[in-house]
C-alpha cells in the first residue's frame, strides 16, 4: 500500500543545508498499522510530511496506493490523510466543525454534503450538536474528533497521524486512541502513527521502525518489542528509559549520535 | 522533623463575567527534604499551587490560604522585599518552555553567573566557575563554548537543561518544577531528573515535581498528590501509587497504554460529579 | 430573553446561527469597552446625520447672505453663527458630513483589498511574487502619504474624487505590511497544510482560509486609519486640492475660516472640532474593535 525507498530529506541550501532524513526505506501492507517511533530530531515527522506531499524538496521514491507522491496526483487527497499533533493549531479558528466537515466535500464537487457532514460526526463519537461549534467551543480532545472526522470525509485508505495523542491528557489521550483503532477497523485503514510514545505505538502498530538521526535503527513486529527484544541497543536504551525513573539506568544512558 | 513548606487550605480563584472561577480549591500538604509530585491532567490547578507558592499568580487571580510558610517565613504576609529575596535564592520554579525564561539578549552563561552572583554572593570570577561546573552538572557537553551561546542558538533540550542549571546554581532550598522534562526526550530527561535526585540526596533540597505523567511521578518522587478539579483527591508514598483507590487515580492509571499489553480497548474515565466534592 | 439564550447557544443550528452567535459574543465583548461604544455612537450619528442631511440641516449650505455674514454662534436662525459670505455653518456642517463618510468609505473600500490582495498574495505565495510586491510597497512607503497624494491630486487635477483616489493609493501599503505578516504566520499552520492535503487549490486557500484571518487585523487598522484619512482630506481640502469651493467639506471650511481666526475664530474652530471629534471616534471605535477581532482571543 505505502512504500518508501531511499527517501532524502535535506532543509535548506549549500553549506546550510542539514540532511533531517538519510536514506529511508520501508513497506507497509494494506490493512496493515505501522508505527515509526523516535526522539526529536530524529527525522521521524518529517517521513510523515514528505510522504504526505507537504513537503515536495526530497528525493527518493515514495508511493501510496501505486500513485507516484511527487506527482502530486489529484487522486492522493482521497487515498491519504493527515491527523496532526496540536488539535489547537489543526483547526481553522474561524471556520465552524461544519465548514471544515464540508470543505473537503465541496473541493471535490461530492454531493450529499450535509448527510455525510452528521454522519462523520457520528463516527468520531460527536453528537449533531457538535456540528455549528466553533473551535474554541470544543475541548481538546473533541477538536481531535473533528480532526479526525475532517481527515476521513473523503473516505481515504490510509491515515497518516502524527502524534495524535501527545497534546492530551491521558484519559483523553485513551479515548482518542480507541476512536482510532475501531475506526480503523470499520473502516479498514492503513495507518502510519509517528509517536515518541513506545507504549502508544505498543498498542496501535503492528510493526514498527526506530528512527534516530535521520535513519531507520531497526525494524520490528510489535510481539518483539512487547517482548522488550529490540536487537539494537539504541532501541533498548529507548525501552528502559520509558519505563520511568532508575537512578542507576539514568546514570548508564549513552548517546547515540 | 519541621517542615520546609507548609501550605494549608491553600484556595485560587479567578473573577470571569460568569461569576467567580475557583481554580484551587483547599489544597493542604507539607513538604520536608523530599520529592513530592504533584499529578493531574491539565485544568487540574497542579501548576496555579506551584505558582502560588512562589507567589506568581496573574494579577487577577486572587489567592487565600489558612497557612502558606516557607521554612517559617509567612509567605502570605511577607513583604515584596522579603519575597524578592526568597525568589530565585532559596526557592526557584523551572517552567516547562524555557522560551519564555531565558533573557534572549544575553549570553546563556553569564545570566547562570548572573543568578549565582545576585542571590549566592559571590564574585564574578567565581560566579563564572559556578555557572560551568552547573553547566556541567547538566550534561552538557562542552560547557565553555555553550556558555558563549544565546538563547536561540541552543536547542529546545538544551535550553531547559540551561534553565535548570540557571535555578540550581544559587543553590536553593526548594524547587518547584512544573513539567521540566516534558520537553526533553526521554534519554536527556532521565539525565535531567538524575540531577535532580542527587540535589535532593546530597544537599536535602526540598522538591516539588508538577507532572501530567503518572509513570514517572511514581518512579521519580517519595510522595504524590494527585489533583482533580482544584482538590487533592488521593495522597500516597509513590511506590504504592499503582495500589491508588481514588477512582479517578484508578482510571488515570488503567487508561495509560502499556508496552506489555495487549488490551483491545483502553478503559475510559468517566468523570464522577462525587470527585468534585471528595 | 429567548433570543438571547439563543444567540449564546452551545448549539447553534446553522452556520448563520453560529455566525450571529459568535458576532453576539463579540459585541458582548465590545460593549465593556465604555469608549469604544462611545466612539460607535459618534460614527452612527455620523452616518444619520449625512444621511439625513437635508432634514437636519436649517439653511441651504450654499445659500450666501452677505448682510448676515460673520455673525458668532448663537445668533439668531444660526446658532453655529456664519461664514464670510454668510452661510450657516451648522447646515454645511451636517452637509460636510456626507463628504467626509463618502470620503473615508470610498478610500477603505479601495485601499482595504488592495493591500490585503497584495499581502496575502506576496505571505502566502513567497519567492519572486513575495519580493516584486514587496518592493512595489516599499515604494509607495518611501514617500510620506501626504506629499505622494500632493503629487497624485497634481497629476490628475484638484477635486474629492481625485483625493479619494491619492489617498487610498497611498494608504494601502501598510496594509499590505500587515496582511502579508499575518499570513506568513498563517501559511505554515497544520490547518492550511490540512487543507492542502484535501486538495485545496491556491485561490481557495487564499480567500477562505487566509483572508478572513487577515480581515479583523486589517479592519481594526482601517479603523484606526480613518481618522488619518478624515486628517489628509482635510489637509488636501485646507490646501486647495481637495473639495473645490463652494463645496461643504470640513478642511476646506478650516481653511477659509483661517483668515479670520483671529476676530472671528468660530469660522474655522467648528468645522475643527468636528474632524477632531471624528477622528477621536474613529479612533475609540478601532481601540474596541482590535479587544473583539483579535483571532486569537478565546471566548
Amino acid at each position: 500500500m505505502i512504500s518508501v525507498r531511499d527517501l532524502v530529506v535535506t532543509f535548506g541550501h549549500g553549506r546550510d543545508a542539514v540532511q533531517a532524513v538519510r536514506g529511508v526505506s520501508f513497506e507497509v501492507a494494506e490493512g496493515e498499522s505501522f508505527g515509526l517511533v523516535g526522539e526529536s530530531g530524529s527525522g521521524k515527522s518529517t517521513v510523515l510530511r514528505a510522504l504526505s506531499g507537504l513537503n515536495r524538496s526530497w528525493t527518493g521514491r515514495a508511493s501510496i496506493g501505486g500513485l507516484d507522491v511527487a506527482k502530486a496526483d489529484r487522486r492522493l487527497p482521497h487515498l491519504a490523510q493527515m491527523v496532526f499533533q496540536d488539535p489547537y493549531a489543526s483547526l481553522h479558528p474561524r471556520h465552524t466543525v461544519d465548514r471544515a466537515l464540508s470543505e473537503p466535500l465541496e473541493i471535490h464537487g461530492t454531493g450529499d454534503v450535509s448527510a455525510r457532514v452528521e454522519a462523520a460526526l457520528a463516527d468520531v463519537g460527536l453528537g449533531p450538536a457538535f456540528r455549528f461549534r466553533y473551535p474554541n467551543q470544543l475541548s481538546g480532545g473533541q477538536r481531535q474528533r473533528v480532526a479526525i472526522a475532517r481527515a476521513l470525509m473523503l473516505r481515504p485508505k490510509v491515515l497518516l497521524l502524527d502524534e495524535p495523542t501527545s497534546a492530551l491528557d491521558v484519559s483523553v489521550q485513551a479515548e482518542i486512541l480507541n476512536l482510532l483503532r475501531r475506526l480503523r477497523a470499520q473502516q479498514r485503514l492503513t495507518m502510519i502513527l509517528v509517536s515518541h510514545n513506545l507504549a502508544v505505538v505498543a498498542h496501535m502498530c503492528d510493526r514498527l521502525a526506530v528512527m534516530n538521526r535521520g535513519l531507520v535503527v531497526e525494524e520490528m513486529d510489535v510481539a518483539t518489542l512487547r517482548r522488550e527484544a529490540p536487537r539494537e541497543a539504541y532501541t533498548r536504551q529507548l525501552l528502559l528509559a520509558s519505563k520511568g525513573y532508575d537512578r542507576a539506568v539514568a546514570g548508564r544512558m549513552v548517546s547515540f549520535d | 522533623m519541621t517542615a520546609l513548606l507548609e501550605v494549608e487550605d491553600l484556595r485560587v480563584s479567578f473573577r470571569t463575567p460568569t461569576g467567580p472561577f475557583h481554580a484551587v480549591r483547599g489544597v493542604s500538604f507539607a513538604l520536608g527534604r523530599e520529592r513530592l509530585g504533584i499529578v493531574g491532567e491539565s485544568g487540574s490547578g497542579k501548576s496555579l499551587t506551584g505558582r502560588a507558592i512562589m507567589r506568581l499568580l496573574p494579577a487577577s487571580a486572587q489567592l487565600s490560604a489558612r497557612r502558606l510558610a516557607f521554612d517559617g517565613t509567612d509567605l502570605l504576609t511577607a513583604s515584596p522585599r522579603t519575597l524578592r529575596g526568597l525568589r530565585g535564592a532559596r526557592i526557584s520554579l523551572v517552567m516547562q518552555d524555557p522560551k519564555y525564561s531565558l533573557n534572549p539578549v544575553m549570553r546563556v552563561g553569564e545570566q547562570i553567573a548572573e543568578a549565582a552572583r545576585i542571590h549566592g554572593g559571590v564574585s564574578a570570577r567565581d560566579a563564572r566557575r559556578k555557572a560551568l561546573a552547573m553547566l556541567e552538572a547538566v550534561r552538557i557537553r562542552d560547557p565553555e563554548r555553550v556558555y558563549r551561546l544565546y538563547p536561540h542558538e541552543v536547542s529546545g533540550g538544551m535550553g531547559q537543561r540551561i534553565m535548570i542549571a540557571m535555578m540550581l546554581v544559587p543553590e536553593p532550598d526548594l524547587l518547584i518544577a512544573d513539567e521540566p522534562t516534558s520537553a526533553l526526550d526521554v534519554t536527556v530527561q532521565m539525565q535531567v531528573l538524575a540531577i535532580l535526585d542527587d540535589l535532593v540526596a546530597q544537599r536535602g533540597m526540598g522538591l516539588i515535581f508538577i507532572s501530567h505523567d503518572l509513570d514517572l511521578v511514581a518512579s521519580f518522587c517519595d510522595r504524590v498528590l494527585v489533583m482533580y478539579a482544584g482538590r487533592v483527591v488521593e495522597e500516597r508514598a509513590a511506590r504504592d501509587l499503582a495500589a491508588a483507590t481514588h477512582p479517578y487515580t484508578r482510571g488515570l492509571l488503567q487508561s495509560l497504554p502499556r508496552i506489555d499489553d495487549d488490551r483491545a480497548e483502553l478503559p475510559t474515565l468517566s468523570r464522577d460529579p462525587a470527585w468534585l466534592e471528595g | 430573553m429567548s433570543w438571547r439564550a439563543a444567540l449564546l447557544s452551545d448549539t447553534p443550528r446553522s452556520r448563520q446561527e453560529a455566525k450571529l452567535g459568535a458576532l453576539y459574543r463579540g459585541w458582548l465583548r465590545f460593549r465593556r469597552n465604555r469608549l469604544a461604544v462611545l466612539g460607535l455612537l459618534i460614527v452612527v450619528a455620523l452616518v444619520v446625520v449625512a444621511a439625513f442631511a437635508p432634514w437636519i440641516a436649517t439653511h441651504d449650505p450654499y445659500a450666501q447672505n452677505l448682510a448676515q455674514r460673520l455673525l458668532p454662534p448663537g445668533s439668531a436662525g444660526h446658532w453655529l453663527g456664519t461664514d464670510e459670505f454668510g452661510r450657516d455653518i451648522f447646515s454645511r456642517l451636517v452637509y460636510g458630513a456626507r463628504i467626509t463618510l463618502y470620503i473615508v468609505v470610498l478610500v477603505a473600500l479601495i485601499a482595504a483589498p488592495i493591500g490585503l490582495l497584495v499581502g496575502t498574495a506576496a505571505g502566502y505565495l513567497g519567492g519572486w511574487v513575495d519580493a516584486a510586491l514587496m518592493r512595489l510597497t516599499d515604494v509607495f512607503l518611501a514617500f510620506p502619504s501626504l506629499i505622494l497624494a500632493l503629487a497624485f491630486v497634481a497629476a490628475l487635477g484638484p477635486g474629492i474624487e481625485n483625493a479619494v483616489i491619492a489617498i487610498a493609493l497611498t494608504s494601502w501599503p501598510p496594509y499590505a505590511r500587515i496582511a502579508r505578516a499575518e499570513t506568513l504566520t498563517i501559511r505554515n499552520s497544520d490547518y492550511i497544510a490540512a487543507a492542502r492535503l484535501q486538495g485545496a487549490g491556491t485561490g481557495r486557500i487564499l480567500v477562505r482560509h487566509v483572508m478572513p484571518l487577515c480581515v479583523s487585523s486589517l479592519t481594526v487598522r482601517v479603523t484606526l486609519d480613518m481618522a488619518g484619512i478624515i486628517l489628509t482630506a482635510a489637509g488636501l481640502g485646507f490646501l486647495g486640492l481637495g473639495a473645490q469651493p463652494p463645496m461643504a467639506e470640513w478642511g476646506a471650511m478650516v481653511s477659509s475660516g483661517r483668515r479670520y481666526i483671529l476676530d472671528q475664530w468660530w469660522v474655522a474652530t467648528i468645522p475643527g472640532l468636528a474632524i477632531f471629534v471624528v477622528s477621536l471616534a474613529f479612533n475609540l471605535l478601532g481601540d474596541g474593535l482590535r479587544d473583539v477581532l483579535d483571532p486569537r482571543q478565546k471566548t
